[in-house]
């Protein structure tokens, strides 16, 4: 995938905001089990050692030492990098990404379920359907976002919608205007493992703290030295009004 | 990595019918260029590659069981440019192609005279045949080891150490066996192939010996920090999202105690390499058939034993997703 791609649809994830209660987890089972592509089985769901597929988790992290602790949830689904290694791995040109939004797809009509994509991608992203017999993985609500029977703010990834606390943006990575690129640009947005330049379209903004510094003199009025408060004197009928400093 | 048994037949099938045909390939060369001047047994080239043919459509047997789709197999052919996987999908059927041919010349006795050297030796059909067979068992065994070599990622497959133990590790059993196969047709190459096998399993040894000393100081590139991108020092998880089971935790989790890879280490470092070299050498010095075949079965069982740890030593990074239930 060297030739670069005009336009990379992506996600990106504020850390700062989720708050870890997995409504994305159970509308993308929903959206994607319902989909045209067939269901994402569960297996034993009712018995010993239930098993399912998902293509999006919520997990979570803890940073620091009691009590000084940070608590960070932590959603992740495929990516979509843009330098996938889970596509030129496949033998039968099933996982394949597509050169008009970046989004990396399976045909699930040539997978013939060699798992060999899964091991490629060092995320963990690709979930296979025992069932079908072919790998799956986050399609990011293909069969959504382009539906043009949805008025157009629902053109969505059925995770983005579900999410209570808008912790879940959708947008282009590589136009720089899109209002996840301003997010990653000005909010601090970092990709996962980057080690491996697998450069992911995803981005998720890192937790942080607003803090406000307060000087001792700026709880001092320095126009007010001797702490007098009271309506100031009435000025003169023809002297000028200015505010903060006539009572009027 | 889960060891998936099918995988584990598939390669150590056919790197021993890989390194028979090597032998077979050798063993002409060396016999042609005069070495030996015994007669060579009847028929012993042409059942040779039979027997390297069993080996490998058995190979090729075990990995449909990989498949979940084995009917669209064909499809796998296609990403040659890309994938390690297409090259050795495409490379297997090819030497078995042409191992065929090479045995069908051999037992048709087909052998016109391709060109003469000066030294008054000639280049038969079969020969040159044997040299494009050879090459091509090279090229599947280079398509096998980087199919793993070439995940940069699973940084324990990640080396040329990989592709140069599977070819070593296949040589040297399939000179094993032809070892063994030589001493039941009485081969007059008996004595080179077991002087093959025993170099070839001696270097064997010693690149799986460096293989394993590298995992161990292996340096991993990502952590949990890079993996969450919480650059701090003291970072763990809580719970990896789920209580149930899932793809993320069957596949790339070897289901053994963890102590089982340290043991079973041992035992294929005993069985697939030193117990064969003795039994060789003392086989070889006894002219024995029975200790012959029996190097060939202890130390195929040893491969077998050395491949389930290659996967299960093979740390991927997703797991460092999956550390916590709740
Ligand atoms: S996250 Fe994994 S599955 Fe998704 S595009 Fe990247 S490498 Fe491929
Ligand atoms: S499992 Fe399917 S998509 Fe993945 S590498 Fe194999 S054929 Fe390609």
């Amino acid at each position: 995938m060297t030739d670069t791609i005009a336009k990379q649809l992506a996600l990106v994830i504020d850390l700062n905001v989720c708050v870890g209660c997995h409504a994305c987890v159970t509308s993308c089972k929903e959206w994607n089990t319902s989909g045209w592509a067939g269901t994402l089985p569960d297996g034993n769901p009712y018995d010993a050692d239930p098993t399912g597929v998902f293509f999006n988790r919520v997990q979570t992290y803890e940073a620091g030492t009691f009590p000084n602790t940070e608590t960070i949830h932590f959603p992740k689904s495929c990516l979509h990098c843009e330098d996938p290694p889970c596509v030129p791995v496949c033998p039968t040109g099933a996982s394949y990404k597509r050169a008009e939004d970046g989004i990396v797809l399976v045909d699930y009509d040539k997978c013939i379920g060699c798992k060999y994509c899964s091991w490629a991608c060092p995320y963990g992203a690709r979930e296979f359907d025992e069932e079908a017999g072919v790998m799956k993985k986050c399609t990011l609500c293909v069969d959504r976002i382009y539906d043009m029977s949805l008025e157009p703010e629902r053109r969505k990834p059925a995770c983005v919608l579900a999410c209570p606390t808008g912790a879940r943006l959708f947008g282009d990575v590589i136009d720089p205007d899109s209002d996840i690129s301003v997010a990653i640009r000005e909010e601090g947005g970092y990709q996962l493992m980057p080690e491996w330049g697998t450069k992911p379209g995803n981005h998720y903004l890192p937790r942080r703290k607003t803090r406000q510094v307060i000087h001792a003199d700026e709880l001092v009025r320095a126009d007010n030295p001797l702490k007098k408060e009271g309506r100031l004197p009435r000025a003169d009928e023809g002297a000028p009004s200015l505010d903060d400093v006539t009572s009027w | 990595m889960r060891p998936a048994f099918s995988v584990i037949f598939l390669t150590t099938l056919i790197g021993v019918g890989q390194g028979l045909f090597l032998a077979l390939v050798a063993g002409q060369f060396y016999w042609v260029i005069g070495a030996t001047k015994v007669a060579e047994a009847e028929n012993f080239y042409a059942f040779g590659s039979l027997l390297a043919l069993v080996f490998l459509a058995a190979g090729l047997f075990a990995s449909f069981f990989h498949l979940a789709h084995p009917e669209r197999a064909w499809r796998a052919a296609s990403q040659w440019r890309t994938s390690w996987l297409s090259r050795e999908v495409i490379a297997l059927p090819a030497v078995m192609a042409i191992i065929t041919l090479y045995g069908g010349l051999h037992w048709l006795e087909y052998r016109p005279v391709l060109m003469t050297f000066g030294n008054m030796k000639d280049l038969d059909l079969t020969m040159a045949t044997g040299y494009l067979g050879a090459a091509l068992v090279m090229a599947l065994f280079i398509c096998t080891g980087m199919i793993y070599a070439c995940m940069k990622f699973i940084q324990q497959w990640a080396s040329p150490l990989t592709v140069l133990n599977f070819s070593l590790m296949g040589s040297a059993s399939g000179f094993a066996l032809a070892t063994a196969y030589a001493g039941f047709m009485e081969s007059p190459l008996i004595d080179f192939f077991a002087g093959g096998a025993i170099l070839l399993a001696i270097a064997a040894l010693l690149g799986r010996l460096t293989s394993l000393w590298r995992n161990k100081s292996i340096k991993f590139l990502s952590s949990l920090q890079s993996a969450v991108g919480m650059h701090h020092r003291n970072v763990r998880q809580l719970t990896r999202g789920f209580t149930a089971s899932s793809f993320n935790l069957k596949e790339f989790f070897h289901p053994g105690s963890p102590t089982l890879v340290p043991t079973l280490t041992r035992a294929y470092v005993l069985l697939a390499f030193v117990l064969p070299l003795m039994l060789m050498i003392f086989g070889w010095n006894q002219g024995s058939m029975i200790l012959f075949s029996l190097t060939f079965l202890i130390q195929y069982a040893g491969l077998l034993i050395e491949r389930w740890v290659f996967f299960a030593e093979a740390s991927h990074p997703q797991n460092l997703y999956y550390q916590k239930v709740a």
